[in-house]
């Protein structure tokens, strides 16, 4: 009987951690600078374990200093969003959302553009700080006008998101038109999702808010499961309906604000990771968020890799990728699985 | 068992229900009928308390209902509702799980003992077989039961029903009665089924609510109910009431517009 079990969440969980760590190897050891393959995994295997023998100080700056956090980085933030869209999903029980959907990211990115335009985005960390302040914002007036009476009606929600996010479009398109060449290029690749600016104190500062979001889900995956057959499915339940979908939604957008405030809009990700294990492993969130979680940080660290290799040195936004690839082969899986119906 | 007192409800300024008061005893199946927008579907929710009324109480085995916690009420009444729509297909066997739910508080994972009531109620609604088959490529009828499956691995001692032979064919509809009917019996389950067949209602219950704009236009058994006068009156149409050939119960036939069968059947 195909039910899932603690067993089988812990043994593909083991699978795909193993997966992720082979991606991570083989990401590191990419790059417009050739470092051997092997000396590579050795600088970063020896720096894990304390050593600090192997290669050149040079070599060693680009797996430690470049390669490694921006590929940390990159799976942290892959991992985030593929969750948070496949929590937003269920929550508004829309295949069509994604952790964009309710105009967080447009909170962040006008919080971005506000810091490019007062030159804070030179700061290591003003850029990331300020979009996560202006995401933090955007979720907290979706809320306060999506929510009637002290209920969340998804469609409510969902109306308030996508016209407070148009409406930030229009301060982004507003500061768009008004800037110059060099702060130009700089939000462009800011909206296209950029990890060129990746280092450690990025991933310390988003990773808590990460983890916390993570656990704060994981530990209501049974109710999520519960409210895909609808809310008042859930009620008879015994479910606290209002309460699951408050932390559920808040957890969900200090994600997505947390992974977009480090490296910016990265399309896509967000919409197919989740329906592509959903295909494969089945709706049960048990499953289905540690899998979408460790699935999602290799897809990105993957398309990250290809965004900064392809056209070396040349750097491509990593959305081109995420897009480029994540689309045609989630349609060979819509073909291939019988999950056709269910979009 | 359930006493509901004199309740009135109303979601915005009309009321749906008002002063509606019955009793339903341990182990009775109840009809409630009436016409469209009568408040039957209004009257299910709040009995599990997803409306609650603004006047009047429920009393469940002489506890407030309001103050039952949610988790209680779960275990002490099962839903089917009218049409559950699911985003994402989960196997019927997921579906039937999630009828556990009450009973595992903070665990993630269903216990050795709850796939075994799971599986006792998909061998007695006959489902065990299709335990692995996505729900949403199951018929209408055998959708229906996964769902009484997992109304029955609640293990409540009320089912309210809404409309549970909505969109079924004839032979669907018998069998699924007949199944609810003999948790009534052999079980002795508490049942209330609000639905829009009178025969069924006729043929099934020990006791109906007759609504009428939201109040009890009558109660009592079938016979006493359905009547030529009173389905007329509530529903404003013509109507034939003779009795089942077979069950001495109440039957209702519906009549062409214009009187000719009616002369011919001798009445005015």
């Amino acid at each position: 009987m195909k039910v899932v079990t603690r067993k089988k969440v812990i043994i593909i969980s083991t699978l795909l951690t193993i997966l992720l760590i082979l991606v991570i190897l083989f990401s590191i050891t990419l790059g417009s600078v050739k470092v051997k393959t092997l000396r590579s995994i050795t600088i970063l295997l020896q720096s894990i374990l304390g050593l600090k023998e192997a290669g050149t100080e040079t070599e060693r700056t680009i797996i430690l200093s470049l390669r490694f956090p921006r590929t940390l980085l990159a799976g942290l933030v892959g991992a985030g969003l593929s969750v948070s869209g496949a929590i937003f999903q269920a929550l508004l029980r829309n295949p069509l959302a994604d952790p964009y959907i309710l105009g967080v990211s447009s909170g962040a990115a006008v919080g971005a553009i506000i810091a490019i335009f007062i030159g804070l985005g030179t700061l290591s960390f003003g850029l990331p700080l300020a979009s996560f302040l202006g995401a933090l914002l955007a979720i907290a007036v979706v809320f306060y006008f999506g929510r009637q009476d002290g209920k969340i009606h998804p469609n409510t929600l969902l109306l308030a998101g996508v016209i407070i996010g148009s409406f930030l479009s229009a301060i982004i398109m507003f500061f768009i038109s008004i800037s110059q060449r060099e702060e130009l290029h700089t939000i462009i690749f800011w909206l296209m999702g950029d990890f060129s600016f990746s280092n450690y104190q990025a991933i310390r500062i988003i990773f808590p808010y990460i983890l916390l979001g993570f656990l704060l889900l994981y530990l209501r995956a049974r109710h999520l499961n519960l409210i895909l057959s609808g809310e008042e499915s859930a009620l008879q339940m015994g479910v606290d309906v209002e309460r699951l979908k408050l932390i559920s939604y808040l957890s969900a957008s200090l994600i997505t604000a947390a992974s977009v405030s480090v490296c910016g809009l990265i399309g896509f990700v967000g919409l197919i990771v989740p329906h592509s294990v959903r295909l494969v492993f089945g709706p049960d969130h048990r499953l289905l968020i540690p899998s979408v979680a460790l699935i999602g940080a290799a897809f990105l660290i993957a398309s990250d890799t290809l965004a900064r290799t392809l056209l070396a040195p040349t750097e491509l936004p990593v959305g081109v990728i995420t897009a480029a690839f994540g689309g045609p082969f989630f349609i060979y899986l819509l073909r291939t699985r019988k999950g056709v119906k269910t979009l | 068992m359930i006493d509901v007192r004199s309740i009135s409800f109303r979601y915005h300024k009309s009321w749906v229900l008002q002063n509606v008061s019955f009793q339903v005893g341990k182990g009775e199946f109840i009809g409630v009928i009436g016409p469209n927008g009568s408040g039957k579907t209004t009257l299910l929710k709040i009995l599990y308390r997803l409306l609650a009324p603004q006047q009047g109480e429920i009393l469940f085995e002489l506890l407030p209902l309001k103050k039952m916690s949610r988790i209680d009420i779960a275990k002490r009444i099962a839903v089917v509702a009218q049409e559950t729509y699911l985003l994402f297909p989960f196997r019927v066997m997921e579906i039937v799980l999630m009828g556990r739910s009450p009973y595992l508080g903070h665990l993630m994972f269903e216990r050795e003992r709850d796939l075994e009531i799971a599986k006792k109620a998909m061998e007695w609604t006959e489902i065990l077989n299709l335990s692995d088959r996505p729900i949403d490529e199951l018929s209408g009828g055998e959708r229906k039961r996964a769902f009484i499956a997992r109304a029955l691995v609640q293990e409540s001692e009320v089912i309210l029903l809404d409309e549970p032979t909505a969109n079924l064919d004839i032979h669907h509809q018998i069998e699924f009665l007949n199944l609810i009917l003999s948790l009534n019996r052999e079980r002795g389950l508490t049942i209330v089924m609000a639905t829009h067949d009178m025969n069924i209602a006729s043929e099934f219950c020990d006791r109906l609510i007759l609504l009428r704009e939201g109040r009890i236009y009558r109660t009592g058994p079938p016979e006493e109910v359905i009547t030529q006068e009173t389905i007329e009156t509530v529903y404003g149409c013509e109507v034939w009431v003779d009795q089942h050939p077979v069950s001495r119960m109440p039957r209702i036939s519906i009549l062409r517009k214009g009187g000719h069968e009616r002369e011919a059947l001798g009445r005015d």
